[in-house]
């Protein structure tokens, strides 16, 4: 599935963020897999609770960082989604 | 250099009410009084978070048989490990619930043998289904993550749309349907427990079919029958490289099947810290890169694919742990491969017997 805009995405109920401090990375936990992530990542996941829309979290990223991050959040939240680690409202 | 490890399986103990013909322990059982303490293994969690694991597995056995469960359970919690407790569901009263849901455990995995209760009895060895039932409520109920996870094989294969359909009505999250592996108590009853490539082949697009139909409400995972490939499972994506199984009384093996290698000498969490056995021992250094390959394996274009498949099986059925995996159709072993599938037959089943006080 890919995402738009309007798409609400949330963690899978059973993936959880955590933070791994022998590697020094946050990471999606989840049973029986692990992915770490970088602090971009974490950000996207952060924001991604099942109620903001990806335009929103894309909003709020874009303004952090200072450029247009809608086809980059996208294209993560699309590859995570394909893993079922993410689900889309 | 070794990669670091992110998953451990701490096997409590080998005590279990159930007897399945399958069991993945060994067929020398560990006894009671051998087992770790509750401080062994808070220690051995403490070891193995420093070592970079981020997973842990509380299995047996029966791990809800140890009484000190819900405080290994706490101590993981409190080293932030994503932690299943992998249970027959026997034992699991309100009460423990309560507790393991305060220790902050996050996930129950749950086992069901088959989908009604004869041909699960049949199975365990004992009339399980009422209890399971009993703790899948209370699971739920409380609010673990909650998966199902059926070992398939010959006996239950047919019935594989109905296990599906039964892991949803119970309401599991992600539901694991994992072929019967043949190691220890699984390759004693091969014969009886192998399926049939026409079996495997109704039950695999069942599976393909269900997978698309339950997408975003029960994820399904299913593990192959390796004796039915034509290239060898990457076991535990390589040995050494991710997996941790600690022995009810305290060995650190790579897989749960290691012991099963004779030559090789398991070093106990009781006598060394956790990082020199990961990195320096010799079972854990022994068929850990490719330096020990060979031929086919050697010079394969899969050796990084697939490591040459497993050790212990390659052990198992060729007497050599470091030939290629008798699953690959490049071993010149495969016909022991292809005999086991053939000679495949309602034979009389052996239960596991129970751990030893």
């Amino acid at each position: 599935m890919t995402a738009t805009p309007a798409t609400v995405p949330a963690l899978w109920r059973l993936a959880r963020l955590g933070f791994d401090p022998v590697r020094a990375r946050p990471v999606l936990l989840y049973p029986e897999g692990a992915v770490l992530l970088n602090d971009t990542g974490r950000a996207v996941l952060e924001l991604a609770d099942g109620r903001r829309t990806v335009g929103e979290i894309a909003g709020i990223l874009g303004a952090r960082y200072g450029a247009d991050v809608l086809a980059d959040v996208i294209e993560y939240l699309d590859e995570l989604e394909q893993r079922e680690l993410v689900r889309y409202g | 250099m070794a990669d670091r490890p992110t998953t451990l399986l701490a096997e409590l103990t080998h005590r279990c009410p159930l007897r399945c013909p399958y069991c993945s322990n060994p067929l020398e059982l560990v006894r009671a009084e051998r087992e770790l303490d509750t401080d062994d293994w808070k220690r051995v969690l403490d070891e193995a978070r420093a070592l970079g694991v981020l997973q842990l597995g509380l299995s047996g056995g029966e791990p809800l048989v140890r009484k000190d469960l819900e405080e290994v359970a706490a101590h993981a919690r409190r080293l932030d490990l994503y932690t299943t407790l992998v249970t027959s569901g026997l034992g699991l009263t309100r009460a423990r619930a309560e507790r393991l849901r305060d220790a902050g455990l996050e996930h129950v995995q749950v086992s069901f043998q088959d989908t009604d209760a004869a041909a699960a009895e049949r199975i365990a060895g004992i009339g399980a289904t009422r209890q399971k039932l009993a703790a899948v409520a209370l699971v739920k109920e409380l609010g673990f993550a909650f998966s199902v996870n059926v070992v398939l094989h010959r006996q239950n294969l047919d019935r594989i749309e109905e296990i599906i359909a039964m892991a949803g009505e119970l309401g599991a999250d992600r539901l694991e349907l994992a072929n019967t592996q043949y190691y220890g108590w699984g390759l004693r009853n091969r014969d009886w427990l192998m399926p049939t490539r026409e079996q495997l082949e109704r039950a695999e697009a069942i599976v393909a079919a269900a997978r698309t139909r339950w997408r975003g409400r029960m994820q399904m995972i299913y593990v192959a029958p390796d004796y039915h490939e034509t290239w060898p499972k990457g076991c535990y994506g390589g040995w050494g490289r991710h997996y941790i199984v600690v022995t009810p009384d305290g060995r650190a093996l790579p897989c749960h099947g290691a012991t099963g290698i004779p030559s090789l000498e398991f070093t106990s969490v009781r006598d060394r810290p956790l990082a020199w056995i990961w990195e320096e021992s010799p079972a854990f250094r022994a068929f850990r890169g490719e330096a020990w390959m060979k031929d086919p394996c050697r010079g394969c274009e899969r050796r990084a694919v697939d490591f040459g498949g497993c050790r212990c099986q390659a052990h198992a059925l060729t007497g050599d742990a470091a030939n290629a995996d008798p699953v690959c159709h490049k071993s010149p072993h495969h016909h022991v491969i292809e005999a086991a599938v053939a000679a495949a037959h309602d034979a009389p089943v052996r239960y596991r017997e129970a751990a030893p006080a």
